[in-house]
């Protein structure tokens, strides 16, 4: 006899206070605050894991692969301290041995301001002065600042025609955020001065263990998590948000916080009708990132990998250039290498190969062309990591890709975007309350709120709005004027 | 509620939001930023937790007067003062 589906709506409540409409990094985070602060929060996943890109799979042979987890900036400790647990901040590690290997330079280093300013000194010649005002310059850039400058025009300014320590600086910014020389120059300063802080962090006991520990916080905190559920449609009425369908089940809502694609939430899930028709043409203006490929190799049990670095930005390309590293014919790949010191007890190993990609460049093939593709980029990324892993064949038992087709399927992010909107973004993301009461989104947008801090704290950001528009909803809130 | 009540009060958010700083010199006209290591985040929390503990919403125009304690207390002071201490 055939078991009956499963519902995964089952013991819902009719009404929430909020409804978060996903749940990667932003969403878990900005879930997690609102319950703390008191109300009523459904988190709907509709795959049947959490954590959107904070993610990972296992293999046969018992293989860890983690998507996404080498690294990120210090500022991460004092946020999962904040908005989640001190044993989860504790158990953040530096990543020490960031490395460079290019036709242009061949560099190791910490990753930050102290490390990058003596190599910029003695191994690219840079003046100190100029280096020091570069710094400065960065560090001082702000969201609320006209933007004028692209990254390209600030390199130009300080480095002219340096396109080796355009590289240097801009390789790593492109791998975290997919950004790249033409974006906005403050969604780089603001990135790249948050690693130049203290360098680059990851999480120790891996993703899976990140998610387990979240995902209990939330529950601790009261939170009505649901996995296998999809939500399909916002309500609005009368410019104000009244429930979702999850499922097919309708449920009642005062605020949605969507964590899905920004897209996707305006012209899908509510409907473009429910926007001013001037809001809605700024939204068909909003550039989706890029997407991504990766290859992820298990290392046999029992083999050693030796210490060749935790990030290797590798490229064959004679400089950096945008185009080059979208393009389907691979010059440049970052390896993250996971030892076994990131799961401790484990003594196992393995190597995720990330290239930035274009959808439209691996949507379109016939069944067969794309598995043979994908069997290429795996043998291609292989043989380029043998030069740093020799024999890296005889090692690995394990080696699988993915393609921003796979992103998409995991993610449903149109076009399988890794790193959200371009900048404009950013704008159309924060005036959604204003079109929709008690409408928001957080999530990855904007290049700056992309990445793991990023997503994170623009997860706050939001949550602190959601919560200002629940509680004026309730007549005791005293406004203050001054 | 009195000044120096609503001086503790903001002591107290401040320890939760940076417990590795030392707090017990800070300087009541000097930026609390220059003196302890607070980001945006961080006053964001300050008025995340003032409306949690005392419903009261500070406007984002509003945020310079958070800068120093003696700004703190003076801006919260007359919103708190009818409050009892225990909330």
């Amino acid at each position: 006899m055939q078991k009956p589906p499963r519902d995964w709506l089952k013991g819902v409540l009719s009404a929430y206070d909020t409804v978060v409409i996903g749940s990667g990094l932003a969403g878990m985070t900005s879930a997690n605050l609102l319950a703390k602060l008191g109300h009523k929060v459904l988190l709907a996943e509709h795959h049947y894991n959490m954590g959107g890109m904070a993610t990972w799979f296992k293999r046969k042979g018992g293989h860890v692969m983690d998507i996404s987890l080498h690294g990120f900036p210090c500022g991460m400790i004092k946020t999962l301290r904040k908005y989640w647990t001190k044993d989860i901040s504790h158990r953040v590690i530096q990543l020490k041995n960031v490395r460079f290997d290019n036709p242009q330079f061949s560099v190791n280093t910490s990753f930050d301001k102290v490390d990058f300013t003596h190599i910029l000194r003695e191994r690219f010649g840079i003046l100190r002065e100029v280096i020091d005002e570069f710094f400065l310059t960065v560090r001082d850039m702000n969201f609320y600042d006209e933007v004028v400058m692209t990254t390209r025009e600030l390199f130009e300014k300080y480095f002219p025609g340096r396109t080796d320590v355009w590289r240097f600086l801009m390789e790593p910014i492109t791998y975290a955020n997919g950004s790249t020389l033409d974006d906005p120059a403050i969604t780089y300063g603001i990135v790249f001065s948050n690693f130049m802080d203290k360098g680059v962090f990851t999480y120790q006991g891996g993703t899976d263990h990140l998610i387990k520990e979240m995902k209990q916080e939330l529950l601790r905190n009261g939170v009505d998590i649901r996995t296998h559920c999809m939500v399909e449609k916002i309500y609005v009425d009368d410019k104000t948000v009244q429930g979702v369908r999850i499922n097919g089940q309708d449920i009642q809502c005062k605020s949605v916080l969507s964590n899905s694609n920004l897209l996707t939430t305006i012209e899908q899930l509510t409907g473009e009708e429910h926007f001013d028709p001037e809001f809605i043409e700024e939204v068909k203006k909003v550039r989706l990132n890029n997407s991504s490929c990766q290859v992820y190799m298990g290392i046999k049990k029992g083999e050693i990998v030796p210490n060749v670095g935790d990030l290797l930005f590798s490229s064959v390309a004679d400089e950096y250039c945008t185009d080059q590293i979208l393009s389907k014919d691979v010059t440049s790949r970052t390896f993250s290498f996971y030892y076994p010191e990131i799961r401790p007890g484990t003594n196992r190993y393995s190597i995720v190969s990330s290239t930035n990609a274009r959808y439209q460049d691996w949507a379109n093939l016939s069944e067969s062309q794309y598995k043979k593709d994908k069997h290429d980029l795996e043998q291609t990324t292989l043989d380029a990591l043998d030069k740093y892993v020799p024999g890296i064949r005889n090692k690995v038992d394990h080696v699988e890709a993915s393609t921003p087709k796979t992103f998409k399927r995991y993610t449903l992010h149109p076009s399988g975007t890794s790193f959200g909107t371009k900048f404009e973004g950013l704008k159309i993301s924060r005036d959604l309350p204003k079109q929709i009461n008690g409408l928001f989104h957080a999530g990855s947008v904007g290049i700056i709120m992309s990445g793991w801090l990023g997503a994170a704290n623009y997860g706050v950001i939001v949550a602190n709005e959601t919560d200002k528009f629940l509680r004026q909803l309730r007549p005791s809130l005293v406004t203050a004027s001054a | 509620m009195t000044i120096e009540d609503v001086r503790q009060i903001i002591l107290n958010i401040l320890a939760d939001i940076a417990p590795d700083e030392d707090i017990s010199s800070i300087d009541d006209n000097t930026k609390l930023r220059d003196q302890i290591d607070l980001d945006s985040m961080d006053f964001l929390d300050i008025v995340m937790e003032l409306r949690k503990r005392f419903n009261i919403e500070v406007p984002e125009k509003d945020y310079e007067h958070l800068a120093t304690m003696a700004g703190c207390v003076s801006y919260l002071t007359p919103l708190l003062k009818d409050r009892p201490l225990a909330s």
